[in-house]
């Protein structure tokens, strides 16, 4: 699935994560969260699991995580990832 | 054993993460009325990892799909039904050709993904005067449904009356819908109480449901969870009751008596049947109880 416009899933409520998505030729990451020291590397994996197998090769993935589970995580991602592939 | 239903908001991943440890023997975890018409992708999809992740122990799951009236039912229903939850519930259910509808479809998806005919049962709401006055054929439309849940809120709308605390207003729909339930040999479950603060008036209310033959009945708060299944559990003083009217029977069985009485009264078949339901909640709430027969 190929990222085409902007478009964004969760909230900043506690236990969530806030996605944005945006159009890019590369493929870019940022990680901001509560727990960044313990699991960024975690959360990073969980977004390129959905990725990986959305077959999504480029996009800026923004994530705000708020303490979301690992399929909070995906769940936001892959709806984040549809909303911009104008797939809802 | 199924007393109280909770509703969890089906895009509230706090709510959803902690469904199975607010005491509720079911929870329905919402793609309608709580998810906005602009999140029901993002509420559909959490929903299904909710299900596909976590570990939800010592509670029914129960999934409650937008109306077929709406372009999200068979899509919620294509991100669920492989997950297997216990229930779905369709809401505004007015006749029994909406539960047909529903039936059918998950029917393809079990039969898609490998799964058991009828894996996944059906508790229609009836939330419309239609529905009620329907009560009996849909709880008779479909060996999937196992149960009927009475909605009061939208109901009173389409009755065109207020909705109080007292529920004068529906008393004929509730009795209607546990007539309807027991004719057609399944369960029935009373609308929430909406008030969260008023915890003497849900007593109440629940203890009313209870009378009148409701199974159980649903909750929109957790604070409420406690109170339903008190009230919809048998006392002490019931169980120790029904025990003593089983002995009786025993006994007098042994005795070869045709007829017995306990404490002055005659034991006849409905006090009988009515022992054997105490002792099977019984069984549900504690575990395996000592067989008096």
């Amino acid at each position: 699935m190929k990222i085409t416009s902007t478009a964004v899933a969760g909230t900043l409520e506690s236990s969530d994560v806030y996605v944005k998505v945006e159009p890019c030729d590369a493929l870019e990451i940022s990680i901001e969260s509560v727990v960044y020291n313990q699991f960024a590397e975690e959360i990073e994996a969980s977004v390129k699991n959905v990725l990986n197998e959305m077959g999504v090769e480029s996009g800026k993935i923004s994530i705000n995580d708020k303490g979301a589970i690992d399929c909070v995580i995906q769940a936001r991602v892959e709806t984040a990832i549809k909303r911009a592939g104008g797939n809802k | 054993m199924r007393r109280s239903m909770l509703f969890i908001p089906g895009n509230t991943p706090n709510l959803l993460m902690n469904g199975d440890v607010l005491g509720a023997d079911a929870i329905i975890l919402d793609l309608e009325d709580a998810v906005s018409p602009a999140e029901k992708d993002s509420a559909r999809i959490l929903v299904r990892n909710a299900l596909k992740h976590l570990n939800y122990k010592g509670c029914e799951i129960i999934i409650r799909i937008n109306p077929v009236d709406t372009d999200y039912w068979q899509l919620d229903l294509n991100e669920v039904v492989p997950l297997k939850p216990n229930l779905i519930m369709p809401p505004k259910v007015s006749c029994a050709e909406d539960v047909k509808i529903v039936s059918n479809y998950i029917a393809e998806l079990e039969e898609k993904y490998g799964m058991e005919k009828n894996t996944v049962k059906l508790i229609p709401l009836i939330e419309t005067a239609l529905g009620v006055e329907n009560a009996y054929q849909i709880a008779s439309a479909d060996e999937r449904v196992a149960a009927i849940f009475l909605g009061g809120e939208d109901l009173t709308a389409d009755l065109r009356c207020k909705r109080t605390k007292e529920g004068n207003e529906i008393f004929y729909s509730r009795s209607r819908m546990v007539v309807a339930a027991r004719a057609a040999g399944v369960d029935v479950y009373d609308t929430p109480f909406t008030d969260v603060d008023d915890i003497d008036g849900l007593y109440a209310d629940a203890a009313f449901a209870k009378s009148l033959g409701f199974t159980g009945k649903a909750s929109i708060s957790p604070r409420h969870v406690e109170g339903i299944n008190e009230v919809f559990s048998p006392t002490q003083a019931e169980i120790d009751y029904a025990h003593e009217v089983m002995e009786t029977i025993r006994i007098a069985k042994e005795q070869g008596k045709g007829v017995v009485s306990l404490r002055g009264k005659m034991i006849d078949a409905p006090i009988v049947e009515r022992a054997r339901q105490v002792i099977e909640m019984e069984k549900a709430m504690f575990g395996e109880v000592e067989d008096d027969e």
